[in-house]
């Protein structure tokens, strides 16, 4: 770690992960035909050209925040929670319990509920995981991969039974009017801003106050140093008295909240029913997310900024051109690629430049001192 | 349920079990030699599309069948690269590896074909034809046995045999075999391997090759075999079934054999009855189709035996400087 300058570290490296990732995703583009410029001009004015490409490009980023944040918290205690997308499943079905069971009178009052709801059935499901790798030793990464599917089957079984409405479609009944979060149009609209009729709703405030959560969990808390520690060094943790079980479930159990959380946007703020595929991958773009953001709030939000910019450019691309919106999950898996497994390839080269300059200090010049 | 329909739920449980025996030896390979792989979703799909793709466009399946091969052992080499000689992380890897898969694939397709992300259905000499195992007419009329073995074990692709003779192919490389004892020692202590004098990264690159080219066999199979050419995702999970019944028979060729037929029978089973209802209890399709990864997490949990990894799984090695 110390072999790079911390600006290097946290700005230079990620750059040029990121820089590779989208020339070959161009590379891929100008391979199907198409010209990479101009299909990232209609990426770009597609995501961010327009109210309407922004409003649907915060949503997405709002589900990303929570998922990506999901994955960060863990990634700190050295966890890799590859099961965002069935813990956001289940908040789904969290979230959609509250919302059904009160008639509620107005949303202020149903969107705590159903952040505690998302947030308790995402956790539930990310505890017994944690459990079996924390007593068990069972790999994390393969039960969290297991429950995933076993979310998948149970949200499907439910929907044709105990919460089906009636008619054909494996959906629940719609939530009552008193469950609707207030969108941008109307938050916008009320203080006299045009704004377009987008799924972006207040669940995006929730997102930044969960950024700052983490951030005060991470950084500012005794919890936060112990989940720190433990996933540095887990002897040097357990030798000063920190206790491996409790640190485990702890950090699963945030994960897995936070990650239930993004239903508040999806389910409740966009679909306001429950459905089969209400998470489509959001769990997994965590991942992208957060090692994109080096597991960082503040670095998390922007990626997920980005990756929701990509996500509603993709759509546009596939309206404008013949190029699938799958383009974007390549971009997606180069991104992850470079970022996360071949990191080593940028990085090792760029130490061993930093360290050439390193040994022959010019005079005069402040020297990038090592303590 | 009558005999004919036990007869046909074995014949459809080898179907199915196939593509998943082949991604499970796969996977053993590359999981022995201390490579964890998640990624042999993304390998099954990419040589699902690019055998259909090309067997749609040749009309050969034998060519077909060399670049579904050859897609997944260029994406082998990609995971190879990533966790051997630039020692990132396995996991994430072969997460990047299944998007880009699923990317790839469907970008390719719409580009090649333009039929929404499928290829051409394959007909004739672009698909695997089956095979009649000897005898299998004249033996048809003894009872029970006949008919279990001219419907459900005879009749099937190539391939389905290739993968039933890659069991003891696999067992008979990994444990008499020198480069199989060093395959195995190379998953639990790479550095003692290297004392001896042995390249960790030329044996793991081979076990991750091996990996490409089953999982490459598994992913045509699915295309040009069980179904007639290539649509979107295909392989549906079929990759972490098999990753589950690598687990489900802890890292160990017969076992795998003994796992991936009892997924297949699962997924035979829930293929044709939508809840099964046995009088007291109805067990629903949901249940049937997520019991593998029920199972799986249960022998995880060491309840019912412990499934122990090899030990250096997961783990670069950096040799000692």
């Amino acid at each position: 770690m110390d072999k790079l300058p911390r600006w290097a570290d946290i700005a230079l490296v990620p750059f040029i992960n990121l820089a590779l990732a989208l020339i070959v995703s161009g590379l891929v583009v100008a391979l199907i035909g198409q010209d990479p410029f101009e299909a990232l001009a209609i990426m770009v004015n597609g995501a961010v050209g327009s109210s309407y490409g922004w409003g649907y490009t915060l949503y997405y980023a709002t589900n990303f925040v929570f998922t990506g944040l999901a994955v960060a918290v863990a990634f700190h205690a050295s966890l890799f929670n590859i099961g965002g997308e069935g813990q956001a499943q289940l908040g789904a079905l969290g979230v959609a319990l509250v919302c059904l069971a009160v008639p509620w009178p107005h949303w202020t009052l149903a969107l705590p509920v159903a952040i505690l709801g998302g947030a308790l059935f995402g956790a539930a499901w990310a505890a017994i995981p944690a459990y079996l790798q924390a007593r068990r030793g069972s790999h994390i990464v393969i039960t969290t991969i297991m429950f995933n599917f076993i979310a998948s089957a149970l949200l499907v079984y439910l929907l044709i039974s105990a919460l089906k409405a009636p008619g054909m479609a494996p959906e629940t009944v719609r939530f009552p009017e008193g469950a609707r979060l207030p969108t941008a149009l109307e938050v916008f609209g009320a203080i006299g801003i045009p704004f377009s009729r987008t799924p972006l709703n207040v669940s995006f405030i929730v997102a930044l106050i969960a950024c700052w959560g983490v951030w005060v969990l991470i950084w500012r808390t005794r919890l936060g140093y112990e989940i720190r520690a433990f996933g540095r060094s887990e002897p040097a943790a357990r030798y000063a008295g920190i206790s491996p079980f409790r640190i485990t479930m702890l950090a699963m159990l945030i994960s897995g909240g936070l990650a239930g959380l993004m239903a508040v946007n999806a389910v409740m703020g966009e679909q306001e029913r429950l459905i089969q595929d209400n998470v489509l991958g959001a769990g997994f773009v965590g991942i992208a997310v957060a090692l994109m953001g080096r597991s960082h709030p503040v670095g998390v939000l922007l990626a997920a900024i980005l990756f929701g910019a990509l996500y509603q450019g993709g759509a546009e691309l596939e309206f404008e051109t013949s190029v699938p919106r799958e383009m974007v999950v390549v971009i997606q898996a180069l991104v992850i690629l470079f970022t996360g497994a071949l990191d080593g390839m940028v990085r090792s080269p760029l130490e061993r430049v930093f360290l050439t300059f390193r040994k022959q200090p010019k005079p005069g010049l402040a020297p990038e001192t090592r303590p | 349920m009558s005999f004919v329909d036990i007869v046909q739920i074995l014949d459809s449980t080898i179907r199915l079990a196939t593509p998943l025996l082949l991604a499970c030896l796969a996977g053993l390979f590359s999981e022995r030699a201390g490579v964890f792989d998640i990624g042999l979703e993304g390998k099954m799909l990419v040589a699902a599309f690019f055998s259909a793709a090309v067997a749609a466009v040749t009309g050969q399946v034998w060519v077909g069948l060399l670049a579904g091969v050859g897609a997944a052992m260029v994406f082998a080499l990609i995971h190879g690269l990533a966790s051997i000689t630039f020692r990132g992380d396995q996991l994430i890897s072969g997460v990047a590896i299944n998007f880009l898969a699923a990317g790839m694939t469907v970008l390719i397709a719409q580009d090649w074909f333009a039929q929404g992300s499928r290829t051409p259905a394959l007909s004739g000499d672009a698909r695997f034809s089956s095979i009649d195992l000897p005898f299998a007419e004249a033996l048809s009329g003894v009872p029970y046995l006949g008919p279990i073995y001219a419907e459900a074990l005879s009749g099937h692709t190539i391939l389905v045999y290739i993968a039933l003779l890659a069991v003891p192919a696999t067992w008979y490389i990994l444990f008499r075999t020198r480069f199989g004892l060093r395959l195995r020692a190379v998953g639990e202590n790479p550095g003692a391997v290297d004392t001896a004098g042995v390249s960790v990264t030329r044996l793991r690159y081979a076990a991750v090759m091996i990996c490409g080219l089953l999982t490459g066999l598994a992913g045509a199979y699915l295309a040009t075999g069980l179904a007639a050419g290539f649509t979107k995702d295909m392989t549906a999970g079929r990759g972490f079934i098999a990753l589950a019944a690598l687990i489900f028979a802890k890292w160990r060729p017969w076992h795998a054999l003994g796992a991936c037929l009892l997924f297949g029978f699962l997924q035979a089973v829930s293929n044709r009855y939508s809840t099964l209802d046995f009088g007291i209890v109805q067990i629903p399709n949901a249940f049937v189709l997520a019991l593998p990864y029920i199972l799986t997490v249960v022998i995880l949990a060491g309840f019912v035996g412990k499934a122990i990894p090899p030990r250096a799984g997961g783990q670069p090695y950096v040799k000692e400087r």
